[in-house]
């Protein structure tokens, strides 16, 4: 046992000592490597930390909304329908939401406002997302300035800036009082935007959404499950067009890794000629072999998984956070909770440190399998 | 007895249009504790032979026997133990690996044997002391001279202590000093009880009082012993 451990102990030595022997080609090897894992580890990271804090927020939210249709578009909804909703059995509350959407023209960016389930705003007053603090530059005690839909001036003080924890859906967000949302954007108090609808069972969602749709025809029903479907679909279908847009990268590093990993040097070939000439056998080649792929291979894939993870949740995603993160005009500076998805970095693993050291093993096998006598001529 | 050939042929590109036969039956008896010279012009057949014996190649047919062991049929695993355990080779060209020191060139052959480090590198050392290169041990090869090259390639042939030399051409790219000096070498290592099989055409090697046989080999054919 000792034996077989100082064997691979003496070859491994070697193995580092040939490998930097040939620094610069190993280097530059590594380099891109490196490079073609940081970016495929950082789209991967991203995307699955940022479809997790999604449906982190989205348990929160009610399992199910209720819209009304008009001419096959979304318009505010009576007061009423919650009567007709909460009769039904199995719904245990139904409240109607106010939000909407607002152009401002001073930066460009369009604001959601919403009025708050709980602990409304004082009329007068409001609660700004980071983003929208940003763009305006506004701290506690200024005034933000509304065009209402009579086109009258409303001023507005802020009472608060959110706190930027989950920036990415709290970024343009104004927290508004049900009379100045009114005032703002017209309606009545017997409107609603939609109504939100919760359940004392979620295996009875389906049930209830199809007596809802019986009992009120001009509504539609839309459930949780699928706004996280939707968002899923999105970063996946983002995700999915940068890989693919990396796809040349990653082929142009296969190449060029089975050119440098599996075209052994004659020198290279010389040297395994001397190896087996003076005692070692084919296996012991291909051990070294293997060591050097896997010393390459592995360090540059710990390396580069090492920069995603920086990249993505230290540095705020700064490559390619503007496709990912979404056409929003306030784009939001947040910092993703770090979550990871143990398969898919035995994936990446799979896809790049496997085939690598199988470039590297076929090749000097190959030459491993000749006579030792060749390097006697 | 230590190495024995019985009607050992060799040829190249079997049934092919440029089939080449480049030894033809030889019969051979090497004693252990002598010297042997095999002579004879480049191209008789005499790097063939050496890697016959050596355990580099196999014969087409024939026999060869080694410390009363039939190796011609052993499989390549039980051939490179054989190799590792029995042989040290110096060669024509000293094919020393570049850019790694001297010292870990002499220990390179033992690396597989599964010795400690530690134990592995003070004999290594010991060697390269013995034949006075080890303020160059340290050095890159590349670095050394000729006659420290041959030096070096000396100790990593001894490293595995094995029971017989095989030295191919040894003096062909040294000037005479030098050659004498291998020479003198051999005779040390005579005396220490190793078996030494050398091909060489340099008559300052046939020619040399330590020698006990020389062959003469021609055209793939082995000629009767003419020392």
């Amino acid at each position: 046992m000792g034996n077989v451990v100082e064997r691979q102990k003496n070859i491994l030595d070697f193995t580092l000592s040939s490998l930097l022997r040939r620094r610069r080609k190993n280097l530059a090897l590594a380099l891109v490597y490196t490079l073609v894992v940081f970016l495929l580890a950082s789209v991967m990271f991203f995307a699955y930390a940022i479809k997790k804090e999604a449906s982190l927020l989205l348990q929160n939210a009610p399992e199910m909304t209720v819209q009304r249709i008009l001419a096959g578009r979304h318009s505010p909804i009576p007061i009423s329908y919650i009567e007709r909703i909460r009769d039904i059995p199995g719904v245990s509350s139904v409240k109607g939401r106010l939000w909407g959407y607002y152009y401002d023209p001073v930066v460009g960016a369009n604001y959601t406002l919403i009025l708050p389930e709980t602990e409304p705003p004082e009329k007068g007053t409001i609660r700004i997302g980071a983003g929208v603090a940003r763009a305006r530059s506004l701290l506690v005690g200024d005034t933000l300035e509304f065009r209402t839909f009579r086109g009258e001036i409303m001023e507005l003080e802020v009472r608060e800036v959110l706190s930027p924890e989950s920036e990415i859906v709290s970024s343009d967000l104004i927290l508004i009082s049900a009379e100045d949302f009114l005032a703002l954007f017209g309606g009545s108090h017997e409107l609603s935007t939609d109504l939100a609808v919760r359940v004392r069972n979620a295996r009875e969602l389906p049930t209830i959404a199809l007596k809802v749709a019986e009992r009120l025809p001009d509504t539609r029903v839309i459930l949780r499950e699928e706004i996280l479907r939707t968002y899923d679909a999105i970063f996946n279908w983002r995700g999915g067009i940068l890989i693919i847009i990396l796809a040349g990268a990653v082929l142009a590093f296969i190449i060029l890794s089975w050119d440098k990993a599996s075209g052994l040097s004659p020198e290279e070939r010389r040297e395994i000629g001397i190896l087996k000439a003076t005692g070692w056998e084919t296996s012991d080649v291909l051990l070294m072999k293997f060591w050097e792929g896997l010393v390459v291979s592995l360090s540059s894939f710990l390396t580069g998984i090492l920069l995603a993870y920086f990249h993505i949740f230290f540095t705020g995603s700064g490559l390619f956070a503007p496709v990912l993160k979404g056409w929003a005009v306030l784009l939001p500076e947040f910092k993703l909770i770090p979550y990871l998805d143990p398969a898919q970095i035995a994936a990446l693993f799979f896809l790049t440190v496997v085939p690598y050291s199988v470039a590297t093993i076929i090749p000097a096998w190959r030459a491993a399998i000749v006579d030792p006598d060749s390097v006697m001529r | 007895m230590i190495i024995e050939l019985q009607e050992a042929r060799k040829v190249f590109h079997q049934g092919k249009p440029n089939e080449f036969v480049a030894l033809h039956g030889i019969n051979l008896w090497i004693e252990a504790c002598r010297v042997t010279v095999i002579k004879g012009p480049s191209g008789s057949g005499k790097t063939t032979l050496l890697s016959l014996i050596g355990c580099m190649s196999r014969p087409t047919s024939g026999r060869i026997r080694i410390l009363d062991r039939e190796i011609s049929s052993l499989p390549e695993r039980f051939l490179t133990e054989v190799r590792r355990e029995t042989f040290g080779f110096i060669f024509q060209h000293f094919n020393l690996i570049h850019g790694i020191t001297a010292l870990e060139n002499v220990m390179l052959p033992a690396y597989p044997s599964g010795e400690k480090y530690a134990s592995l590198k003070k004999r290594a050392l010991d060697l390269l002391d013995h034949f006075g290169v080890l303020p160059k041990a340290q050095a890159k090869v590349e670095k050394l001279s000729g006659g420290e090259a041959q030096r070096v390639t000396i100790a990593r042939a001894l490293i595995n202590d094995p029971f017989v030399i095989v030295a191919d051409e040894p003096t062909a790219y040294l000037d005479r000093r030098l050659a004498e000096e291998f020479i003198e070498t051999m005779g040390r290592l005579k005396a220490g009880r190793k078996t030494i099989l050398i091909a060489s055409h340099d008559p300052i090697v046939w020619d040399s009082p330590i020698v006990d046989r020389v062959y003469l080999l021609r055209d793939g054919r082995l000629e009767d012993p003419v020392k």
